[in-house]
Order: C-alpha cells, then sequence, then structure tokens
C-alpha cells in the first residue's frame, strides 16, 4: 500500500496499537532541558522506576540561562535550582549533560541538529514544542508534556494517537527579501493560529527542495504555530550532506545501512493526505505580525485588516489589537520599535547572523533600539566569528551575547519591558511572551535587521537594494 | 473496566472521574495561549506545586499585583467552579504541562471548549482533567445560560459521554477515546500502562537501527 514519508515513519515505531485508543509509540531521541524535565524525574522517584535507555536522552540547560557573563552564577535563585536539578539527575541517570559553559551548550533544538542527534526516520520528543524542528531532516519530532517525559525516560514510549495528515506544497520562486520565516509566516496566515490542529504536516515542493538545512529547520519550527503537532521535509542529498561526520551520525557500515534506509524516506507518488494545500512562492512577502498570535500575519507593505475582513471573532480580534495598542487599517512600515531579537530556536543559526549582517554592514544601529543578538549555540558563535560577521556587529554598534534561548520566552534576564514594542525573530507573538505587558512583533532576520538600523518597521528590500550585496 | 488494567500499578495520578455537576467559569476568549494559562516565568519549579496560584496570572492581576474584579476567575459570583468553558482554540502554544497543572491545581477537573489545541489537551487527560469538545452552538449555548444566570449548573457525565445544562436539560455528547475513559475513570495513567509493558518494548527496542 501506498505511504507518505509520515506513515513510513510512523508506523515502524508502533510497539502496540491499542484498540479504541493510542499507539504505543518508540522515541529514538529524547531532549531535555531544565524547566520541563524536574517533575517527570521526581516521578520516576515516587513510582521507584528508573531510566530505560539514558543513552537514547540528551540534556541541555537553554531557557533559564543568561545570555551575559555566562561564566558566574545565575543570579536567580529559581533558574539556579531548575539547572542544578537538571545537572544532578543527568548524572544520578547517566544522560549526557550538556549545561552552562559547555563547549555542545545552546538551545536544544540547534545543537541537536548540529551534534548528529538528529537523524532522517527517527522519532524525536521534547518537553518543548518547538520540537517540531527536527522535522527539517525527515524526522517525526514534536513537542511533549512532562508526564510524557517520565514516559520516555521510564520506557522510552509514549502513547500518541496518530495524527492526520496534511500536505502543504509551495512552489515557485521566492522573490527578493523573502526568507523561509517568511515563507513559514505566510503559511501560518493563510491556516491560522488553530489550522493544523491534529495533523502532521509534510512540506513539499521547490521551495523547500531549494532551501538549505537551516531554512528547513526555520520552517518546520514553525509548524506548531497553526496547531500542528510537527511538519517534516523528505531528507535528500543536502540532508545526508549537512548530518554526514557529525559526532553522533552514525558511521563506516552503519552509515552506509542508514543511507540505505534513508533513501526510502519519500512519499509515494499516489499516497494520500487527509488534506492538502498549495501555495505560490511569487505571492509571498516579507512578513510581520500585527496581533497576539502568529497567525496574525501580513506582508510588511500591509495595513493591518479590518475586523470585518477576519475569520474569528470580532470580540477577540479586537482584544488582540488593543493589547498591542494598534488600530484597524494601521500600516506597519513607519511604527516605532524599541527592541529588536535576533535569535531562538526559530532564527538562531548562522544563516541568520548572515541575513541580518548583510543588511546591517555599513550602517549603525538606531539610537532608540535596544537590540540582543543572540546565537543559538557555541558552534554558531564560532562560525560567526570564523566568517568575521562579529567584526561587522561590532562596527554597526551591535553587543553579540552568548547562546540562549533568551528573549523569546522571558525565562532568564532577557525580556521586553511593559509597553515596549519588539521586532523578534522568535516564534510567538502572544502577549507578554517576551516579558509582562511586551509587545511583539514577528519577523525574518531581514526586517528584523531593517529595523534595528531605522529604527522603525522597515522593508528589508530596501536597504537590500542599497546594499553592495 | 475495558481491561486495560493490569498487574502492577504504581500511583494513584489523580482523583478518579466520573460524573461532574458544577457552575462554571465562563472565559469566551478565543486562542487562550499556554502563556496565558501560566506564563513562562512562573515555570520554574521543580516539583509540581503551587502553580494554581498563577494560573491566568497576567489576566487575574494588574501590574502591581492586584485582582483584576470582573475578570470571571476573580469574580464572586462564579467562585468554586470546578468547570472552566473557554473560547475555540483553547490551549495553542506552548507543551508545557505546567498549564494543565496549573488548571488542576485551580480546583478545576473539567475544561469545556469548541475546540482544544493538541498538546494542552493531551497534557489534560494525562493530569486528571477532562477535555470536553463541544460544537460551538452548544459552546455558546452555555456561555448564554451562564450570562442570564450565573448560578447555570452543568453537568460532565463521563460513562455517558454527555453534557448537559441542568436547568434545561439541553445536552450534547463528547468524544473521548475508550482508552483514555478508562483511564480517567479509574484514576490511571499512561506511566502505570507503559511500566506493565516493558519486556515488549525492550523487544522492539533491539530492532531500532539507531
Amino acid at each position: 500500500m501506498s505511504k507518505t514519508l509520515f506513515d513510513k515513519v510512523w508506523d515502524s515505531h508502533v510497539v502496540r496499537k491499542i484498540k479504541g485508543g493510542p499507539d504505543v509509540f518508540f522515541i529514538d531521541r529524547h531532549f531535555i532541558h531544565e524547566v520541563t524535565s524536574p517533575v517527570a524525574f521526581v516521578g520516576l522517584k515516587e513510582r521507584g522506576i528508573g531510566v530505560m535507555y539514558p543513552e537514547r536522552t540528551f540534556a541541555t540547560a537553554d531557557h533559564n540561562t543568561p545570555t551575559w557573563n555566562q561564566h558566574l552564577p545565575v543570579a536567580d535563585p529559581l533558574s539556579a535550582n531548575q539547572l542544578e536539578a537538571l545537572a544532578n539527575n543527568a548524572a544520578e541517570y547517566g544522560i549526557s549533560h550538556w549545561g552552562l559553559g559547555h563547549r555542545n551548550n545552546g538551545i536544544v533544538h540547534i545543537v541537536g541538529p548540529e551534534n548528529g542527534i538528529t537523524l532522517p526516520g527517527a522519532t524525536i520528543v521534547c518537553g518543548d514544542s518547538h520540537t517540531s524542528t527536527h522535522g527539517a531532516f525527515g524526522a517525526i519530532a514534536f513537542g511533549i508534556g512532562t508526564s510524557e517525559v517520565e514516559m520516555v525516560l521510564s520506557t522510552q514510549c509514549i502513547m500518541q494517537p496518530k495524527p492526520k495528515k496534511m500536505r502543504i506544497n509551495v512552489n515557485g520562486k521566492l522573490g527578493f527579501g523573502v526568507t523561509p520565516k517568511d515563507v513559514a509566516l505566510y503559511i501560518i496566515s493563510k491556516q491560522t493560529t488553530s489550522g493544523a490542529t491534529g495533523y502532521f504536516v509534510e512540506y513539499a515542493g521547490d521551495v523547500f527542495e531549494n532551501m538549505t538545512m537551516e531554512g528547513r529547520m526555520t520552517v518546520c519550527n514553525l509548524s506548531i504555530e497553526m496547531g500542528a503537532r510537527g511538519g517534516m521535509i523528505a531528507p535528500d542529498e543536502k540532508t545526508f550532506e549537512y548530518i554526514k561526520g557529525r559526532k553522533h551520525t552514525p558511521k563506516g557500515a552503519d552509515w552506509d545501512t542508514a543511507m540505505a534506509y534513508w533513501k526510502t524516506l519519500k512519499t509515494d507518488d499516489d499516497a494520500e493526505f487527509d488534506v492538502e494545500f498549495n501555495y505560490d512562492a511569487a505571492d509571498i512577502e516579507p512578513m510581520i505580525t500585527y496581533g497576539t498570535n502568529p497567525g496574525m500575519g501580513m506582508g510588511v507593505t500591509k495595513s493591518i485588516p479590518l475586523a470585518e475582513e477576519v475569520q474569528g471573532g470580532v470580540a477577540t480580534y479586537k482584544k488582540s489589537l488593543g493589547y498591542m495598542k494598534f488600530n484597524e487599517g494601521d500600516d506597519m512600515i513607519g511604527k516605532q520599535v524599541d527592541y529588536v531579537f535576533l535569535g531562538s530556536c526559530t532564527n538562531g543559526r548562522i544563516e541568520d547572523f548572515r541575513a541580518f549582517c548583510s543588511i546591517i554592514e555599513g550602517r549603525q544601529k538606531a539610537d532608540n533600539i535596544t537590540a540582543w543578538l543572540v546565537p543559538g549555540s557555541h558552534k554558531v558563535v564560532d562560525q560567526i566569528k570564523a566568517e568575521g560577521l562579529d567584526k561587522i556587529i561590532e562596527a554597526a554598534g551591535f553587543v553579540l551575547r552568548e547562546p540562549g534561548c533568551s528573549a523569546c520566552l522571558a525565562m532568564n534576564d532577557d525580556k521586553v519591558p511593559a509597553g515596549k514594542l519588539a521586532v523578534s525573530t522568535s516564534n510567538r507573538n502572544f502577549e507578554g511572551r517576551q516579558g509582562p505587558g511586551s509587545r511583539t512583533l514577528l519577523a525574518s532576520p531581514l526586517v528584523a535587521a531593517a529595523t534595528a538600523v531605522t529604527g522603525v518597521v522597515s522593508d528589508p528590500r530596501e536597504l537590500l537594494q542599497a546594499a553592495s550585496v | 473496566m475495558l481491561g486495560y488494567w493490569p498487574k502492577v500499578k504504581y500511583i494513584m495520578a489523580y482523583d478518579k472521574f466520573e460524573v461532574l455537576t458544577s457552575t462554571a467559569y465562563p472565559l469566551p476568549i478565543e486562542n487562550v495561549d499556554t502563556d496565558q494559562i501560566i506564563p513562562a516565568r512562573f515555570l520554574k519549579a521543580t516539583k509540581r506545586e503551587g502553580f494554581g496560584d498563577n494560573f491566568f496570572r497576567d489576566w487575574r492581576y494588574d501590574s502591581e499585583g492586584n485582582p483584576i474584579a470582573d475578570f470571571p476567575l476573580n469574580d464572586a459570583k462564579y467562585a468554586g467552579s470546578k468547570i472552566l468553558v473557554g473560547g475555540k482554540n483553547f490551549g495553542s502554544g506552548s507543551s508545557r504541562e505546567h498549564a494543565a497543572w496549573s488548571v488542576y491545581d485551580f480546583g478545576l477537573r473539567c475544561v469545556i471548549s469548541s475546540f482544544f489545541a493538541d498538546i494542552f489537551r493531551n497534557n489534560c487527560l494525562n493530569v486528571g482533567v477532562l477535555p470536553v469538545q463541544v460544537s460551538a452552538d452548544f459552546a455558546q449555548k452555555i456561555f448564554d445560560a451562564i450570562e442570564a444566570d450565573p448560578k447555570t449548573e452543568i453537568k460532565v457525565d463521563l460513562p455517558n459521554q454527555k453534557v448537559t445544562l441542568v436547568a434545561t436539560g439541553e445536552s450534547e455528547s463528547f468524544e473521548i477515546n475508550d482508552y483514555k475513559k478508562d483511564n480517567m475513570l479509574n484514576g490511571f495513567d499512561d506511566i502505570d500502562y507503559l511500566q506493565n509493558m516493558k519486556d515488549e518494548v525492550l523487544a522492539f527496542g533491539k530492532t531500532r537501527p539507531f
């Protein structure tokens, strides 16, 4: 029978099918971090049970960690306590741990692929909804709750009904200044914040085939923002090239065996999806959000829709714009901005820093902007330095910080103050997401850079045309 | 009992859920995300305790920490309710189980909505909170009934998979898979289920190439 990529990977991990219930689903790789794992370890102790496969779990600290002076003790006692719990639990159960200061430390969804832990055809979970990132490699990867973290630790399985299948095809040529982030924000604006709930998405079409692995990670990362459990892209030569020779990637004969399997990981021609959408690359502009969920996005040159033009309830829409202090019909271009954040599991990779630098090179940070430039890992920092991007950053009046989740979620010191407006390359613009009362506009690294040098929401295409890139 | 339940049970994960009759807090806002249910800055505990205090923290309290009187969770009219009725797409966003813990810890056992986000629904079922998905029309009926009478009682009958407005008798059935239903009725959880099939998992693990 014809199968989709998703079917092939899912079906090969079902340990037991429960009649009238979920599948018992085997997990190849499990990431844990300091925020959603401590209670799972408490659970293990209460039940008196152990960890079945410690070698399949990988711990890294990222959510709470400071992005400045990481060599000093963590000042917030609650954060320090969670970081210590992670370290102690990892040590007690024999789990690999990349804590603060470790060479491999960084955002979980960035260090996993960097170290070859993320592999095609694997099942990957983490107590973090952006685990969908790893789908870029043709893995089934999704976020789980802490009870499920405990399940994976104790038996390497979770209990999940198989989601429905959606395919999103984007074909054609992307316009000048249009990045993978814009492709994702465009799709989410069409699907809305809940349109893909209950589905697992496969992204297909020449736009994704032509995309780098970094770009594919950005797209898959944002799958959850339209409600999908995850998204995936069939592995190809680019995927194999990316993973080859990394720390945890199979070597020698194991590599050859794995490759033979990985090459079968594509959707059969006549396989069926529950639902399918087609979008034209030419319709996608540099995007920006204007509301309080990632589905409230539009081309950066557009004006905010009127309440009667949008799907969903008018009261909810007006509440959202009220929180943002915006009016229906407002233009986004020219709005004064206070903060710019480059980083997160969505846009904290080397390509994102290259894109940002392509605009700030030879320009200066606007005086009204506080900017946080936060690489996703030490490896990204190393690459930034190897390419001389740190010099461009410094010359333009910016500062490069140390790796971590930073201003994405207001769990560490990097918080946007109440009322302030931030252009962020992260993934969520929910009320208070970047700090109580903060207001977030989600955008690409190019839009963020254009805003950082002009001080107002700007179209990066105008600056890119002027730059010598 | 459907026969899912096994030799060994390690702890009582939560209280059994059978039939719940209660008034309800109305929250007719769409796309309520888990950052609203519990903001990230309150996720720093290493034990599962005290999350109810920060349930909807930034909607319940102003920036000075004073309760916002007209927010339904602070409104004395609804105090003591064990059910929350939310707008469409309740629980979107982050996978934080803390959101479901905060629901339970605040004293609620059931959330009713016309649509739930996946991970939140799943987390609720794992911690003993029953997510009840109803039609948009029935959700509106419930909101209207509560607006007309804040003491409106709702009966959630898990064995019969039926939710009823007690005063008028209007009702609707809801879906839940047999396995999860059995869990809720007995206070069991998936961890115990999996503990009872460890040998099968270990045998399966031997077949995985990486």
